[in-house]
């Protein structure tokens, strides 16, 4: 796998000046037996790491910095492939990790591995200058190290920002923790559910509701900018797609369509929004063109033709179809043509997701009454079940394609029905866990990096 | 204008009463039910004729017991020829939201289609499905799944 590394390692040379922050310490030396996770197999042991407080000079510097370290910490930690240590163990402070040399020896007795150090200061201008170094502690080797800047109120995006970079320089792959999620809130008895769309940060902060609950809505996706929304309402009793821009609150029906749309997602470029539409009892493709407003149809063939994604690069479709009988999934051409049969397995399969890595398609299962969320190659082979419940649907990719969110029913206290919250799972199957919202959720999406 | 029906289920009520009371004198009411329910109501449909029929699992034909439904249905909605309906299609639990959107459109498709063959027009009859949004009954085994797999006429 050298030359997988190898290109890794090049590709993050080329987009580390992409960033829109200042680079501040210059990149040293290449290790060469350097300290790296290998995530291509399920991670056993996490990788113990210790996050020190970014403390500032004092004041209000010193309370940021700890709250930064404190996210970074605690991002690391969900990935499920870092086991951040307890500061109080630290033997070394913040300041003098800041003027001086890390003592490897201390790090190293308290099982460290990698040792992260940082810094938080307000300047004259009022914005807020974070810097952060990373240590690879068993070869006693300065890693990375990376400045950036911003106003105070963006603290938690510049914690996560940093967290990326870690993640990303330990790993060798993007990293998915600047990244937000939007979803559908749900409250009240079964057969009258209040659902409210709701956008929140990748780790649960920054909970906002973005509609009232009137109106039911369900399946929110976000675009490749993270500014708009495109979901399903049912606004005055007529189940259509719209658009909601995030910054404005503006919502929009989308197109002029004689039936019910339903199952939107953004095209990769953003200018195309793929969706159902059910009329006379037949539900086929059709795609809006946001620019021109033009309506195309993909399919037509009789049956239930839902559930599009786009592959990364906009060529091609998957769509779960029961044309064949029941529920499977195919993958056609971006302009409908060419359909190919995916899976032939038992059950039915469901809510086809393409990773933004363009590796693997996720998808839910159904067998009777137990569901399971998959994944499979994009040619139809290497098939695996990650998690498998009564009931589980509906996968979103974090934007590095290592990741996948999804919804869980789980049987109320009280027997009235069931209480649906958001869970995560990583691509190995391992480290599967609950992502907590204040209220019950269902139909995650999780956006791109935010730009 | 309201009015009240002390003997009635819930559901009924749900339907707000907006028409005058004796625009519909001569209902197809047999009698059977108390007079607080007014003929050509929302309400006698309910009652009197079956506002829903059921489905098998994943299916969207109409068995003999629907049909006879439906033909009452028709009937009634012959008598009371201003009346439009909305065929509400619905699922139960088992399976994935967005294709039980679908299912239920097809749902509502088939009441909807067979009302019309019974000489309803279709101009009277509309359709919209909530998938597994709004079970009727609560729960997760047959006896609710059964129930919740339907198809509702509800009178606009």
């Amino acid at each position: 796998m050298t030359t997988k590394k190898t290109r890794l390692l090049l590709k993050l040379a080329g987009t580390a000046g992409a960033l829109l922050l200042s680079l501040g310490v210059a990149a040293p030396q290449e290790a060469r037996a350097e300290l790296r996770i290998d995530i291509t197999r399920g991670v056993s042991e996490p990788l113990p790491i210790a996050v020190t407080s970014f403390a500032g000079a004092g004041g209000r510097d010193a309370q940021m910095g700890a709250d930064i370290s404190k996210v970074i910490s605690d991002d690391l930690e969900r990935s499920g492939l870092f086991k951040p240590l307890d500061p109080r163990g630290f033997l070394q402070t913040p300041d003098q990790l800041r003027t001086g040399e890390p003592r490897y020896q201390d790090w190293k007795a308290l099982g460290a591995q990698a040792l992260v150090a940082g810094n938080t200061t307000t300047g004259a201008d009022g914005r807020m200058k974070v810097d952060f170094r990373l240590w690879d502690v068993a070869a006693g080797q300065y890693m990375q190290g990376l400045s950036y800047s911003a106003s105070p109120q963006e603290w938690r995006r510049i914690a996560h920002i940093v967290a990326d970079a870690i993640y990303k320089r330990l790993t060798g792959e993007d990293g998915y923790f600047d990244t937000r999620i939007v979803y559908v809130a749900e409250s009240g008895p079964a057969n009258a559910r209040k659902k409210q769309l709701a956008i929140m940060d990748q780790d649960s902060a920054n909970h906002q509701f973005l509609t009232d609950g009137q109106t039911l809505v369900l399946t929110p996706r976000f675009s490749p900018t993270t500014q708009e929304i495109t979901y399903m309402s049912y606004f005055n009793k007529k189940p259509r797609v719209y658009l909601f821009n995030i910054d404005t609150g503006r919502q929009e029906v989308l197109g002029d369509f004689p039936g019910m749309t339903f199952a939107p997602r953004f095209s990769p470029d953003g200018n195309r929004v793929v969706m159902s539409m059910a009329q006379n009892g037949n539900t086929d493709i059709y795609t809006l063109d946001l620019r021109t407003r033009r309506q195309t149809q993909l399919t037509d063939a009789p049956g239930i033709d839902t559930g599009p994604s786009y592959s990364p690069d906009g060529q091609k479709i998957v769509f779960e179809s029961d044309r064949g009988g029941s529920q499977q999934l195919y993958v056609m051409g971006a302009d409908g043509s060419g359909v190919k049969r995916l899976t032939f397995g038992e059950g039915r399969y469901a809510t086809p997701v393409w990773s933004p890595r363009g590796d693997l398609i996720a998808f839910t299962r159904q067998r009777g009454s137990s569901f399971a969320i998959g994944v499979i190659r994009p040619d139809g082979t290497g098939e695996r079940i990650l998690t498998e419940a009564f009931h589980v649907e509906g996968p979103t990719w974090a934007p590095n394609g290592r990741v996948l969110m999804y919804f869980k029913d789980l049987p109320s206290g009280d027997g009235r029905g069931r209480n649906a919250k958001l869970y995560s799972i990583d691509i190995t199957g391992a480290n599967e866990r609950r992502v907590s919202t204040p209220l019950d959720a269902s139909d995650p999406a999780w956006s791109p990096l935010i730009p | 204008m309201r009015m009240k029906f002390l003997a009635l289920a819930a559901v009924a009520l749900l339907a707000a009463c907006e028409s005058t009371p004796n625009d519909a004198a001569n209902g197809a009411n047999t009698g059977a039910q108390q007079t607080s329910v007014r003929p050509g109501s929302s309400e006698d449909f309910v009652v009197n004729v079956g506002d829903r029929v059921f489905f098998g699992f994943d299916r969207y034909d109409l068995s003999p017991e629907a049909r006879a439904t439906l033909d009452r249905q028709a009937k009634w909605l012959g008598t009371y020829g201003s009346v439009t309906v909305t065929v509400e299609g619905h699922s139960d639990e088992r399976g994935t939201r967005e294709y039980n959107l679908a299912l239920g459109e097809r749902r509502a498709n088939s009441v909807k289609n067979y009302l019309v063959a019974q000489g309803v027009s279709p101009s009277r009859v509309n359709v919209v499905s909530y998938g597994k949004e709004r079970p009727a009954v609560v729960g997760s085994n047959e006896a609710a799944w059964s129930q919740n797999r339907r198809g509702v006429t509800v009178v606009n």
